[in-house]
This record gives C-alpha cells, structure tokens and sequence, in this order.
C-alpha cells in the first residue's frame, strides 16, 4: 500500500502581476533567480533537502516554462517510482470545471492527488519565496505541539508587519488571533505563506468550504480551523526568507546574493539548491574583462565590464560594455559599447551595441507607477533594443523594438514600451 | 543508428605522470567542466547509438563514479543503454585485460547478443565532435572492412605516441606503423574504428586463439593487406589529452573563440554529470583575464591565461598564470602559480611558489583542509 508521511503542495499558479513584464510570459516561480536558477528551485530543494519526496505542483498561468523545468524532477532527484513531483493543472470535470479560484481552491481540487498518496500530514508552499528551510524539524515541531495547524512565522520589523499577515500567539505559540495586513498590528510575527496540516483537519476544511468563492487559505481556512477549535500554532523561523513579489524585492534579493558572505548563501555543501542545468560550458573571461562583486553563471562571454551584478547561464557582454547593479538572465546577448544601471533583462534579450541603461532623473513611471518603480529598468524576455538609444530609469520595455520607438533616440524615465505579451 | 559503441577507457600510460595516479585517462577533468569521456560518450549519444559498453580496468573508480547514472547522456532506457565492463574472475578466466582485443574478447558474450550489424569503437581520452554515422556511412560507401578515423597532424608535431598511417588515393590504408620514433609521414589514427559486428567477433576470437590481445598491432596491422581498411579523415577538433603536455594544451586550447564556439555553442553539445554548484563568484580584489572559471569558484586573487575547473577557491593576492587548476582546489592567500596543472581536491597553503620552470609542473600537495 502506498503510504507517506508528508507530501507538499506547492502553489505555483499565480501570475506575479507585480514583477512587470518579467512575468508577461512566465508564471512567478519560473523567473529566474540567481544566476542560475528559478525561484521554485527554492521550495523544490527544500523538499528534497527535507526528505519530502512526494511534491504535487499547482500550476495555472503560462506553465510552458514552468512544465519544461520541472520536468520528471530529475534535477532535484524527485523522479521517484512512488511520489517524486506532479504537475497538477486544472482540469475539466464532468460537472463544475472551473480553474483555480483561490489557493486553497486549487488544493481542493487536487484532493484525489493526496488521497493517493494516504498522507498523515500535508505541507502547502508557495513558489515564490527565497530562503532554506528544513521542513522535517517543522514537522517536528508540528507533533511536537500536537497541532491541527502549524504555520510557519518569522519575526518582522513592527512597522513592517502592516504588510504581511500577522498571527498572535500565547506563550506556548499557540495562536490565539489573526490580523490580515492590519493597520495596528499587535504583533510582528508574519505569516510566511508555509503551513502543515494534519490531514484529516485539512481535508475536513476544504470539504466543508467548497462553495466559498475564492476560497483562500489565509482567509477562508485557517479562520474556519480556528473557529471549529483546532489547535494551530506558529513555528517561528528566524533564517533568510525574502518575498521576491516586486521587481524592489527581485532586486534586491538578487543584490544580496552578491555579498562577500552573503546571508543567503548558495556555496553551503549541506544545503544544496538543485536546478535544471541547460548550460554546461564554463564561462570565458577575456583580457579587456573586468569584474568585481558580481556572481556569473555557467557558459557565459564576458568581454565587458561588471559590477555589483547578477548574471545568468550563456549571457554574452559584449567589449567596451559596463554593467552596474543589474541582474541578466539566461541567454541574453548584451553588445559592445553598451552602458547599464540597475538593469534587470529577461532571458534571450538583445541589447544592440552603445544602448545606455537607466540613465537620466528618476521619474514616476506613468503606466503602473506601483509595478515599475525603485529606479529600475526592467526589460521583458526575447525583446531586442536597437543600436544607440537611451532608456531612462522606472522604464519597462517588452517585444521587438525599432528605432523609431525612441523618439529622439531616448525613452525617458517613467515611460512604459510594450509590444509583445499579455499587456501586463 | 545501426551500430552499438564501445569506449575502451581502461588504459593507463607514464606520459599522464602523477596525474592518472588516482584516476582513469577516461575521468581527466577537461575544459572545466567535462570529464574526457565525455566526449566520446556524447558523440555516440548524439549519434543515436543506444547502447554503449565502456571498458574500463586501471583506477576504474574514478570512471565508475562519473558514469554512476546514464542519465546525464541520455543513455537510462529500457531499449540498450549504458554498460560498465571492468575484468571480472570467470570460470574460463582470471586475467586482467591484456589488451584492447583482450579487452572485447572478455565481454564478446555482449557483442553476441547484439543485433546491431555494426561497431563503433572509441576511445575515452580524445576532445572531439563527431557524428559516427558519417563515418558508418562512408564505411558502407567504401565497402571497407574496418574504418579508421584519422587526423592529419602539423608536419612539426611528435607522432611517436599515435599510430600513423599513409593511405592511397581511395583512402585505402597501406601502411601502419604503430608508436613509430620518427616516420615520413603526418596522418594518426583517431582511435576511433567502424567494423562489422560479425567480422569483429571474428577477427577477435581468431586474435584469442592465437594468444594476441592488442587491436591495433594484432588485427589492424595484421590484417591490413588482407582486409579493406580505410581511413577516414576528419577535419574538425580532434586532440588527444594523453600526455601532460597535450592534456595542458587541450584545455590551454579551450581559450580560443573558435573552439569554445564549435564545442560550446554550436550543435550539437556536449554532456556531462551535472553537480548542482552555484555560480561563480568574483569578489572585490579578484581580477580574471582570458581564462576558464567554473561554476561553484570563488575569487579573490588574479588568474590570467588559465583554466579554472569546478569549485576553485582563489585567496586575496593569489597570482595564477598559465595553469589548470583542477576541481576543488583551495589556494591559499598570496599563492603564486605559474605554468602548473594543480591536481584535484588539493589545498595550498598560503604563501606557496610553484613555476613550471621547463615545461609543465604538476602540482600534488596532498594538505589536509580544515573546514570550519
């Protein structure tokens, strides 16, 4: 019979409208991180890391990428005859097909899934969070505490915590009230999106709250668990955990990456993060390079100058280019000549020869002036600028442009440039 | 594809020194982020053959380890796949492999079984791209009976470590010498052979009768005015790593765009284990010019015209010039290195001198590290 202890459920589904053109044709957990990586890697390592080897993965917006990546698993050694991961869209029923309405919707649907599976608890991720965690002590602390709910927290700056969910517990963690981003919060421990449920209660409650319209575990089913008398509690966790859900947040956590010893640290033997590798080649630095303070993935041509940056598998810098405070990813092609400041292009881009990148005064971007902001240039994947324009900062940029887009050879700062994708 | 492989990568020479101490020619680091084998081993991948044998014996270790899962070339399938043959005690026999022929006769039960008509052998220790059912279809054209691939070398290069051969105007071989000290002419076998399976197994049993175990002396050489044997001559990347100094020179080769661009960029490519290591990293104070840097480094010194392999570790004020540092080196701080191959898994303490003074110096400390 099959049987195991744990699986996760990692929510996979949402769009990341926040990240801008980065997300036009991925979904969030497919953005590349790091270098080398995308940001479900996080979760998925962490899994394997933990001894949890069964992982269904709720997928819903643009899954192309996200499908390729995962695969059969075999980067995070999750290819198993029993378990290993399962990409779980929405499908039709025969009666009421809808597609994932809500985070614990989407569980829902999937009951049959874990049913398979014949677990005793059920742990729910989500794949848009950098950090390291071991899920077996939380799964300790879980039977430890002889909880229904646990729900991992970590302590926030106060003035912070008006952000996040935020969860009120007794001295002994159990939890005695929720704000959801209060104005007043009465405490600073932030929900951090991770819970373990005891099986039979979580099946119990999504049974219970299927006709709930967008059915929401924040919302819906943790207040329900709380009010039937279950006993939820916080598992505090006080490692690196960062919210990569604003271009702000992508960079930054991209920037701190780059420290001599960072705080999140990808060189641990003990903790590895695993990704499909497409690039194996090791990288070229030639004679006029020059680099500092920057991680560089594999199979990339530096012929170029750069600093303080984060650069992605196969990327090629061209001569006489310097880079500065900016993130590339995978395959992009950066000619010669050119001159970029907290820049951040997607996979596969070309950037023709003498392009200048955030350049310019700092202007509110008149588009989506909460999306595109931080003084960033974010520019989508496959675009391609032409020779000699200037891009000003809170710009975005996505499609194939022609010159004549620059009027007079500039996009100035605040401006907003897209022609390819959904129109995000 | 219509053929099986087999990679013969058991053999061990001096001329590797205190390099193939611990390892299989075959498991030689190369280009950063390749093991030898590699090579011979995706080129069949490429070429749709489905099953492959490897025959390995000396430090077969080394080789196990690297090909521990085939998945990395493609080769975990129901339908053939990947074998590992090193020399086992039989009934019938308890020798090592006495030679390459020795080699495929130990495990002639695999050839047997195949249905495949043809036979692709290669070596584990050449750096090339080839697709073998190019060769396979010259074989056919030619109506040979073996094929040779073959490399013609600058008239200026050493030959007495290859097999050299002159061929007529057909390509038809007609002279084989074997290792000569000198010889008039430029043309070295590849080590890379097409043959019929049948007439394989026949010409290495016969070869077993006779108490003859090496393929090349005792059937090629033997068999050349008797058999058709051709050559087929390749004009891409062809190098062999079987000498410090060509091994040196392979990697060295590896800074130049045209051959990163044929062996990283252009199809198709060439696979290797995958080690999960992070990206390298280069921190205030490090400085990298015209060099190799591998995933998982880490750089606070100056490296120049150089190959770092996976997981370097270079400390403040280190100077690396013209060297190979293999997987996993730790230098220590105001290291100096010049005109060296450092050997894996080995750690320098700071403050070391080493220069190649004539020719290439290989570089084994053997120093604990201490990891905090």
């Amino acid at each position: 019979m099959i049987k195991k202890e744990m699986i996760a459920m990692l929510l996979a589904g949402g769009q990341g409208s926040r990240l801008g053109v980065l997300t036009s044709e991925v979904a969030k957990p497919a953005v590349a991180f790091g270098g080398k990586y995308r940001i479900i890697d996080f979760p998925l390592s962490n899994c394997i890391n933990s001894g949890v080897d069964t992982v269904g993965v709720l997928t819903q917006y643009q899954p192309l990428r996200l499908n390729t990546h995962i695969g059969i698993g075999i980067p995070w050694d999750l290819d198993r005859n029993i378990g290993g991961v399962t990409v779980l869209p929405p499908y039709e029923k025969s009666g009421n097909s809808e597609w994932y309405t809500g985070t614990a919707n989407a569980i829902f649907q999937n009951l049959t899934y874990m049913e398979t599976y014949n677990p005793e608890y059920v742990l729910i991720l989500s794949g848009d969070h950098i950090y390291k965690m071991d899920y077996e002590v939380m799964l300790d602390f879980h039977k430890a505490s002889n909880a229904d709910v646990s729900i991992a927290v970590m302590p926030v700056p106060m003035e912070e915590a008006s952000r996040f969910g935020v969860v009120i517990t007794d001295e002994k963690n159990r939890i005695t009230e929720f704000q959801e981003k209060p104005e007043q919060p009465k405490s600073n421990l932030a929900s951090m999106g991770i819970y373990i449920f005891s099986w039979k209660v979580l099946k119990e409650a999504l049974i219970k709250l299927q006709d709930q319209v967008n059915c929401d575990f924040g919302k819906h089913i943790i207040p329900y668990c709380h009010d039937e008398g279950d006993k939820l509690v916080a598992y505090e966790y006080n490692g690196y955990w960062k919210d990569v859900g604003t271009l702000g947040s992508y960079w930054e956590a991209n920037m701190e990456l780059i420290d001599i010893i960072p705080e999140f640290n990808l060189y641990e033997e003990f903790w590895k993060i695993y990704t499909s590798s497409e690039f194996l080649p090791p990288q070229y630095v030639s004679a006029d390079a020059k680099i500092s303070k920057s991680i560089i993935a594999d199979g990339t041509e530096i012929y170029g100058e750069v600093y303080s940056s984060v650069i992605g598998a196969g990327v090629t810098i061209g001569k006489g280019s310097v880079i500065r405070d900016s993130i590339i990813m995978k395959g992009a092609k950066i000619g010669e000549g050119v001159n970029m400041y907290k820049g951040i292009v997607a996979e596969n881009t070309e950037i023709s020869n003498n392009v200048e990148i955030g350049v310019g005064e700092e202007k509110e971007n008149h588009y989506k002036p909460d999306v595109y902001s931080f003084g960033v240039v974010t520019i989508g994947e496959d675009s391609y600028i032409p020779p000699n324009v200037k891009i000003g900062k809170n710009t975005a940029i996505n499609g194939i442009t022609v010159p004549e887009d620059y009027p007079n050879g500039i996009l100035d700062s605040g401006e907003t440039l897209i022609k390819a994708g959904d129109k995000s | 594809m219509r053929a099986v492989g087999i990679i013969l990568a058991g053999g061990n020479n001096h001329r590797m020194k205190e390099l193939s101490n611990k390892r299989a020619i075959a498991a030689m680091p190369v280009a950063g982020n390749y093991r030898s084998i590699d090579f011979s081993l995706s080129n069949m991948a490429n070429s749709n053959i489905q099953k492959v044998a490897v025959l390995t014996q000396y430090n077969a270790r080394s080789l196990n380890e690297h090909l521990s899962s085939s998945k990395w070339w493609d080769f975990g399938r129901k339908q053939g796949g990947l074998y590992l043959f090193t020399p086992t005690v039989t009934i019938d026999n308890s020798f090592w492999y006495r030679g390459t022929a020795d080699a495929i006769y130990q495990n002639l039960d695999f050839l047997k079984r195949c249905h495949e008509p043809y036979v692709i052998i290669a070596s584990g220790d050449g750096v090339y791209k080839i697709d073998y059912n190019k060769v396979l279809e010259y074989h056919i054209e030619k109506k040979a009976d073996i094929t040779i691939v073959c490399k013609e070398l600058p008239a200026s290069e050493d030959v007495s470590r290859f097999g050299v051969i002159k061929m007529n105007e057909e390509c038809r071989i007609e002279e084989f010498e074997e290792k000569p000290m000198a010889s008039s002419y430029s043309t070295v076998s590849a080590g890379i052979y097409v043959i019929r399976r049948r007439q394989l197994i026949e010409m290495v049993e016969r070869c077993a009768q006779e108490d003859r175990h090496d393929f090349v002396k005792d059937i090629l050489i033997r068999y050349k005015n008797l058999k058709r044997i051709y050559g087929y001559k390749t004009k891409e990347y062809w190098s062999n790593i079987a000498t410090v100094e060509s091994y040196y020179k392979t990697n060295m080769d590896f800074l130049k765009p045209e051959v990163r661009n044929y062996f990283f960029r252009q199809h198709p490519d060439i696979y290797s284990k995958v080690d999960d290591l992070p990206p390298a990293k280069y921190n205030p104070g490090g400085e990298v010019k015209n060099s190799l840097v591998s995933s998982g480094c880490i750089i606070n010194g100056y490296v120049e015209n150089s190959v770092l392999f996976k997981k370097v570790f270079v400390s403040e004020n280190c100077v690396i010039k013209n060297s190979i540092i293999l997987n996993d080196v730790y230098l220590g701080d105001n290291t100096h290195i010049e005109n060296c191959i450092v050997e894996s898994r080995d750690t320098i303490r700071a403050n070391s001198y080493h220069v190649g003074e004539e020719g290439i110096k290989v570089v084994i400390e053997k120093n604990e590290r201490y990891v905090i």
